[in-house]
Parts: C-alpha cells; structure tokens; sequence
C-alpha cells in the first residue's frame, strides 16, 4: 500500500540505519590501525588521519615487550587447551548419545546445568586449589580448569546425532573396537565440526582474562591479553604503543574469521538451531 | 529401553558408556563441582586468608551494611536492565532487515556487523578507553556535528562512566545475537512474510506479529546467555577504568568485587565466596523467570 515516494524513504531509511551500523562496528578497527601509526599524544587528542609514528610504535613495543615469550606464551595456552577440550569432549559428545543410558542422561543434564556456574563463584576455590598443589605461575594450572566444558560437549553430542549409524554398524562388522570406530571413523568424518568447534575454543582460551590474571603473576609467564591490559592501565598509557599490540593480539582471530568464516560461525551458533 | 539390557552385550555396551564420558565427568566435578560446593561451604566462614573459621550467617548480614556491596549489585544491575534489551532489540531489527534478499551488499553488512565478535573483551576496552578519552575521536567527533558543546567526561563521570561500559559492550555483542537471529529466520519460510505483505500488513506489524513470536525461542536463548554474561561483567569494568571500578565505584561489578576482595584487599574468602554466590542466585533466578516468562505467554 506503500506509495513510490513512501518506499523510497523508507529504502533510504533501511540503508542509512545499516550503513550506520556497519560504521560504528568497524571504526574502532580503522581507528585501531591508524592509531598504530600515531603519537600517543595524537591518539587521545583524537586523530583520526594517519601519522608517521608507526616505527617508532613497533620498536618501543618490542622493547617494552618480550614480544616472542609472550606470544609463545598465548599459543601455548590456546593451543593446549584447545586440543585437550575437543578430545574430551568429543569423547563425552560421542559416548553420552551412543551409549544411552538412564543414568548418563541424567547425569548429562546435570551437567547442562553447570553452564550456567559463574566463573566468580570458581575462583576463590580454584585459585587455592592451585595454591596447595604449587601451580600458581604456571601454564598448566591456566589450562586445567578450562578443558572440561560441557558446553563443547554438547555442542559435539548435537552434532554427533547427524554421524552416520551405518557407519558404525559396518565398522563393528569389520571386527574394529569401539576406541578404534571413534579414532578412526569418527574422527575423520566430523572433521568440520571439530574445525568449528577447534576455532571458538581457540579463540575462548586466546582471550581469556581473568583467570589467567590471577594465576600468572610473573613476566616471563604472561599472555598477550594480559600484556596489552598493564600497557593500557599505566599511569600514562603509551596509546600508540597499546595500539601495537591490540593489533598483534586481534590479528590472528581475525585472520581466523576471514579465512574460515563458515566454520567460525557454525562454532559460534553451536548447535543452536 | 536400553536399561533393561541384560548381559555380557549390555554390560560392554555400558562399560564402554562410563569410559567415553569419564573424562569430561571428573574435570567438571574436580574444576566445577567441588569449588562451586566448596564455595558455599566458605561462604559461611570469616577470617583473613586461610586463617578461617564458622560464622554462621554473618557474611550475610555484613552484605546487608555493606554500601559497595550494595552498589556493586546496583550497578551490575542497571547494566543487565538497560544493556540487554537494547542489544536485543537492536539484534533482532538487525537480523530482520538482513534476512531480506532484496537488500543490496546484505553479505558485507552482515560481516562488517559481526565483526567486532573477533575482538578479545580485553582490547577492544582498551580501544574504548582511548576513543572515549576527554579530547579524544569520539568527543571530537560529537562536538564537530554539534551534539555537544563541552566535552563529555566518558572516564570520569559516574553516570558517563556506566554509559560508556554499555556502549562498549553493546558494540561488542550486538552482531553476536544478530548472527543467532539470521540463522533462525532462515528457517522461516519467506513466504509468510510475503503473504502478510500483500495483505498490507506494515513492515512493523510483520516484524512484532511475525518475526518475534517464531523466533521465541532463539531469543529466549540469547537472553539467557546475555543474562549469564552481564551478571558476570569483568574484563570491560576492569580495563576501562584501570581496575578500580570507576569513579567513586560507579562502573564497580560483583565480580569485580569479587576481585578485589580476593586479590587486591587484604584476603577474605568467605565474605568474597558470599558476593560470588549472590551472582550463583541471581543467574539462577533470572534463568528461571525468563524460561517462565516464555512458557506463561506460550499459552
């Protein structure tokens, strides 16, 4: 019922509210690279053109930061904890939908409801726990209480109710045992979902925070997250410098999402559907 | 009824069961189950660092007389009361529009949107700590088109301060919620909208009477999700406003609180594992009155 000059308004309407949105979504990345280029004294005076501090940016941040340690650092962890969440939980996944039983269920949806345990509540506990066993300043205590996550589990069960039973059947025929059929039938053919799954994971344990703020109290074992933030908190904060190393800690996530955008957003919907 | 099984074949079956879910069962009850019940047990302890004894309710009574108890909850829930419908609403106008085919470069708007989801909480507070400065991008900007006249004082000022947190995060999640909304409504067949179009139904009737309702549930999610986040507020308010929680406490959140009550005063597990549980409660509570809220209108 619209008329031509009612629709083009509301056309023009749609677009201006998008393109908005589109635009407050992506300046702070430009505003991120440009800053990267600028004094810090530019940046907070609100400069948005680029400068001409870029080397100057890279080379104070490579002295202030053993930029390779604590980059070795961040894989590290990532890179642990994510392979030793998808193992686990791809197990469980695997195990609670073909193996039913009363009991699993019911644990399982025991389990469900650890989802919504805050991390606040954990941390007190955690942090002793650490204490007692002598992990405080190490990677491994910032691993161990991020691998079991019941939210992976579910996300695999969820995917695992499409995993082919003939598959099974055929491999039982074939005489294999039942840790073989999952190493090696299963594993192959849910590679996509391990991919999505491995990227959200990955992505989780690289930004992690406050865990790793509490556990990692020395130089020489702190991740990037961690870095950037004491940067951004010191008295005078160098922005230009800050702006370097928000790009190095965003950069791979970001390569991450443009490469592997399907998967990267097939992990994040989890199985939600 | 797999139970019933009986057997050797039963009991393989089984064995194999418990050995595929065991992992995961001892992580989550040694990393979650035990601290979270150790929590509740050190909620009704006082004393400084491991020096602790029974105090029976008294953590409780002190949340009562403890005015930045009192407003670290207030301020966690102004964020939770005014963020997330505002993300919400904004998702879901969003997703509706995008969902249209007819929309020109749809794919672009729709990565550019979702692309602040890459960001760690941690650096894109610190990007906001430094556009929001007092002369920095974003006052700049305002007073250059004339919405302002004096600089707004984002870091500084109580209320600008808790202003400030909501933006960022909304700019953060917004495309997040966006993205769960797309997915749903591709699930919804077109022609529907179609219909009610020829109908003469207006754009906002389609979008209140048809888009919400078939996408109850997805939002009930989202909610729930948002929920247990902004309870659990920390990285942004840590970051933003150098740890301290802001300008006399105004952007301070319980798990912040927590924090600081744990690591930065001297050490008070139990009162801290009482704040924490008040979070433990308050998810809980606003978990059910959202899945309750659905159910009521479901009838």
């Amino acid at each position: 019922m619209t008329n031509g000059i009612g629709r083009a308004a509301g056309g023009l309407l749609t677009y201006g509210f998008l393109g908005l949105m589109a635009f407050l979504s992506v300046f702070p990345f430009f505003w991120m690279a440009l800053g990267a280029t600028n004094s810090s004294i530019d940046i907070i005076k609100g400069r948005v053109l680029p400068g001409a501090a870029l080397a100057t940016n890279v080379s104070t941040f490579f002295t202030q930061v053993n930029a390779p340690l604590v980059f070795w650092n961040s894989a590290k962890i990532a890179i642990l904890s994510t392979v030793l969440t998808l193992a686990v939980s791809s197990l469980a996944g695997y195990g609670f939908e073909i193996f039913r039983s009363r009991h699993r269920e019911r644990l399982y949806r025991a389990m469900l409801l650890t989802l919504m345990i805050p991390f606040a509540a954990l941390m007190i506990p955690l942090f002793i726990m650490m204490g007692k066993a002598g992990l405080i300043n190490t990677h491994i205590a910032v691993v161990l209480p991020t691998i079991g996550s019941a939210f992976v589990v579910f996300y695999f069960r969820q995917c695992t109710k499409a995993f082919p039973s003939e598959l099974r059947d055929a491999a039982k025929v074939d005489g294999l045992k039942e840790w073989q059929i999952f190493l090696f039938i299963y594993v192959p053919v849910m590679r996509s979902t391990y991919a999505a799954a491995f990227i959200i994971v990955f992505m989780t344990a690289w930004n992690n925070y406050l865990w790793p703020l509490i556990v990692l109290q020395s130089n020489d074992t702190k991740t990037i997250t961690l870095v950037i933030s004491s940067l951004a908190s010191a008295y005078y904060p160098d922005y230009g410098v800050v702006m370097v190393g928000t790009i190095l800690a965003t950069l791979p996530t970001l390569a991450v999402f443009f490469f592997m955008q399907r998967q990267f957003v097939q992990g994040m919907l989890g199985s939600v559907k | 009824m797999v139970h019933a099984r009986r057997g050797s074949i039963g009991r393989y079956y089984d064995i194999n069961g418990w050995l595929f879910v065991a992992p995961v069962l001892g992580l989550i009850g040694l990393f979650m189950i035990y601290p979270i019940v150790w929590s509740l047990w050190m909620s009704f302890q006082s004393g400084r660092g491991m020096m602790m004894k029974f105090a029976g309710f008294a953590n409780i009574v002190r949340l009562w007389n403890d005015p930045v108890f009192i407003k670290a909850l207030t301020n966690t829930m102004t964020y939770f009361v005014v963020q997330v419908p505002i993300m919400i609403v904004l998702a879901l106008i969003l997703a509706s529009i995008l969902n249209n085919p007819r929309i020109f470069g749809r794919g672009l708007f729709r990565t550019a949107i979702f692309l602040p989801c890459v960001t760690s909480l941690v650096a894109y507070s610190v990007l906001f700590k430094g556009m929001f400065a007092p002369d920095g991008v974003v006052n700049s900007t305002l007073a250059a088109i004339g919405v302002i006249s004096s600089p707004i004082p984002w870091l500084t000022h109580p209320f600008w301060a808790k202003v400030l947190v909501i933006i960022a995060i909304t700019w953060r999640w917004t495309g997040y919620n966006m993205i769960f909304y797309l997915a749903a409504l591709q699930n919804i067949d077109r022609s529907i909208y179609e219909v009610a179009r020829i109908d003469g139904v207006p754009a906002w009737a389609r979008f209140t009477h048809i888009t919400i309702p078939l996408l109850k549930p997805v939002i009930l999610f989202t909610t729930v999700i948002s929920t247990i986040g902004t309870l659990q507020l920390f990285d942004e308010v840590y970051n933003l406003t150098e740890g301290r929680g802001g300008p006399s406490n105004a952007t301070l959140t319980l798990s912040l609180y927590i924090y600081n009550l744990t690591f930065r005063f001297m050490p008070n597990f139990g009162y801290a594992a009482t704040v924490s549980y008040v979070i433990v409660v308050l998810v809980a509570l606003l978990a059910f009155l959202q899945f309750f809220a659905a159910r009521e209108r479901d009838k």
